[in-house]
């Protein structure tokens, strides 16, 4: 098991390869989701905010 | 006065007509998209640290390979989408082309990054220092510029209408250019080096790592394209809330 | 349609030189920018002589550089740009021009005094004919090229810094085939025949591609 580590002396490379890769991959997931997640908030809440205003307008009309 | 208002107007149910169908597929089709990914690099990653022999010339090192390939190919490939859905938005006008371009900017210049870095971390072992300026890592570094004026391009423009135009004649001229920069910076590197080159990936290749490589360029490959769709869906909908701003602004 | 071209041609040249700022600060900026390199190298006369010509191309393409924002900024900030999309000249070919009167306005300057600044860097003899050469044959690449990235940030306040980003790995080739033409980098006996050639082919193709992707993108930002 330690000598798996060890990578035949080459660990100093190899798992920060492996590690800057799992990092920056990690960093594009985390932010292409938030980033959705938050468009899709902001859309609701403008959606629902026009839907509010709308509603009376309409029954205004209708008097 | 009214004629301008009814062309915006198709405009913008044209629009809003074909990225709503887009929205819809994808709704269902990340999931499965990222459970594949996240299956074939798992898998990949498996096969590249634990399931293939070392190089008898290289060692270990070469398990550094197994991801320096795959990000290479992805920081050319993500310029080819961008590249050609910048076309696509300037010939056809297709609405979602524009998004796709921008989308896949900053995935692909991760991922030349990530070519440069991993190629630079196997580099050391194998050349004895941090960086040669080989002819495929300068590359590399013009094309990750690349990326960087067009990330630029499209931060610095405001309306996105105006910004996609720009942004999609600096992807095609930087698609014509890209190739004269390559062949001008091999031919610079054969000049100095008129020796046989130290090649880093070798003309053969064992099968017993081409399968792990494969593997893993095929799990990078779904990452970019689950990760493209993601960003899209993002960047849709980032649009529609500044159209509702802009028209909550002014009525 | 020539007419039109060689009056905007004409005017181009005539702001510039009266307006100033444009070749006259590169110059300039050119003599500054190599004086300042021995500083940094130290003063060995050998060294300088042996990367003479990769500091003057290199400064050379830094110099022109500086001068591009001006090439459209004007003309689109006072209305002139949209004037002239009406007009009976295609976008292409005003395009054309304005890059032309840049290349005699920054560029021709530029590699006339290059041949002095090769003196302050104790440049060798018969090196002079084929630098000049090279520059004479590679300048052009860069206002048509360069043409390209003014246009696209014709509307962007302050785009100076961003148009160096955007167009600096474009004249990478006209660096590389522009020194080893020019006799320098060491190169190996008959390539800087094959570098002028390659070098006149970069010129060649930005002739076309500026004029018509700048226009492209002229039309994106005037929208």
């Amino acid at each position: 098991m330690a000598s798996f580590f060890e990578m035949g002396g080459y660990a100093g490379f190899i798992w920060p390869a492996y590690g800057i890769v799992a990092i920056v991959m990690a960093v594009l997931v985390v932010q292409s989701l938030r980033d959705l997640r938050e468009q899709r908030r902001l859309l609701a809440a403008l959606e629902g905010e026009g839907a509010r205003k709308r509603a009376p307008a309409r029954t205004g009309a209708g008097q | 006065m009214t004629g301008m208002s009814d062309l915006t107007a198709t405009q913008r149910f044209h629009a809003l007509a074909n990225p709503a169908r887009f929205m819809a597929l994808t709704e269902r089709l990340v999931l499965p998209l990222g459970l594949v990914t996240a299956a074939l690099i798992a898998a990949g990653v498996y096969l590249a640290l634990f399931d293939s022999p070392a190089d008898y010339q290289q060692g270990e090192t070469v398990r550094i390979m197994y991801i320096h390939v795959p990000s290479a190919w992805l920081g050319m490939f993500g310029y080819m989408v961008m590249a050609g859905a910048s076309l696509v938005a300037l010939v056809f006008r297709h609405p979602l082309a524009d998004v796709c371009a921008k989308s896949a900017a900053p995935v692909g210049a991760a991922f030349c990054f990530l070519a440069l870095v991993t190629g630079s971390l196997w580099g050391r072992p194998m050349w004895g220092t941090w960086w040669v300026w080989d002819a495929r890592l300068t590359s590399m570094l013009i094309l990750l510029f690349l990326y960087l004026g067009y990330i630029a391009l499209w931060a610095t423009i405001e309306e996105p209408a105006r910004a996609a135009r720009a942004a999609a004649v600096l992807a095609l001229v930087g698609s014509i250019n890209v190739p004269i920069i390559h062949y001008s910076v091999v031919w610079w590197n054969t000049l100095h080096q008129p020796a046989s080159v130290f090649r880093i990936d070798g003309p053969t290749i064992a099968t017993s790592m081409l399968m792990p490589l494969l593997i893993m360029a095929l799990g990078f490959t779904f990452f970019f394209v689950t990760l493209l769709l993601v960003r899209m869906r993002a960047e849709i909908l980032r649009r529609r809330v500044r159209a509702l701003r802009l028209a909550r602004a002014e009525g | 349609m020539t007419r039109a071209f060689l009056a905007l041609l004409k005017r181009d040249i005539a702001l510039a030189i009266r307006v100033g700022g444009g070749g006259g600060m590169a110059v300039l900026f050119f003599l500054i920018v190599v004086t300042v390199v021995p500083l940094g190298v130290g003063p060995n006369l050998n060294l300088l002589a042996a990367i003479a010509t990769g500091i003057l191309w290199v400064a050379l393409l830094l110099s022109a550089l500086l001068t591009l924002d001006r090439l459209f900024q004007a003309d689109y900030e006072d209305g002139t740009l949209d004037l002239l999309t009406m007009g009976k000249l295609p976008l292409e070919l005003v395009a054309a021009a304005k890059a032309i009167a840049h290349w005699l306005t920054t560029g021709l300057p530029l590699v006339v005094v290059s041949p002095l600044l090769g003196l302050l860097l104790n440049l060798d003899g018969h090196a002079f004919p084929p630098l000049i050469l090279a520059m004479l044959v590679g300048t052009p690449a860069l206002s048509f090229m360069g043409a390209i990235g003014a246009a696209l940030t014709v509307s962007i306040r302050r785009g100076g810094l961003l148009v160096s980003l955007l167009v600096l790995p474009f004249y990478v080739p006209v660096l590389i085939f522009g020194v080893v033409a020019a006799g320098g980098a060491e190169a190996m006996p008959g390539a800087g025949h094959q570098g002028l050639m390659l070098l006149g082919a970069v010129t060649l193709a930005s002739l076309v591609l500026g004029p018509v992707a700048a226009a492209a993108a002229l039309r994106a930002n005037l929208r």
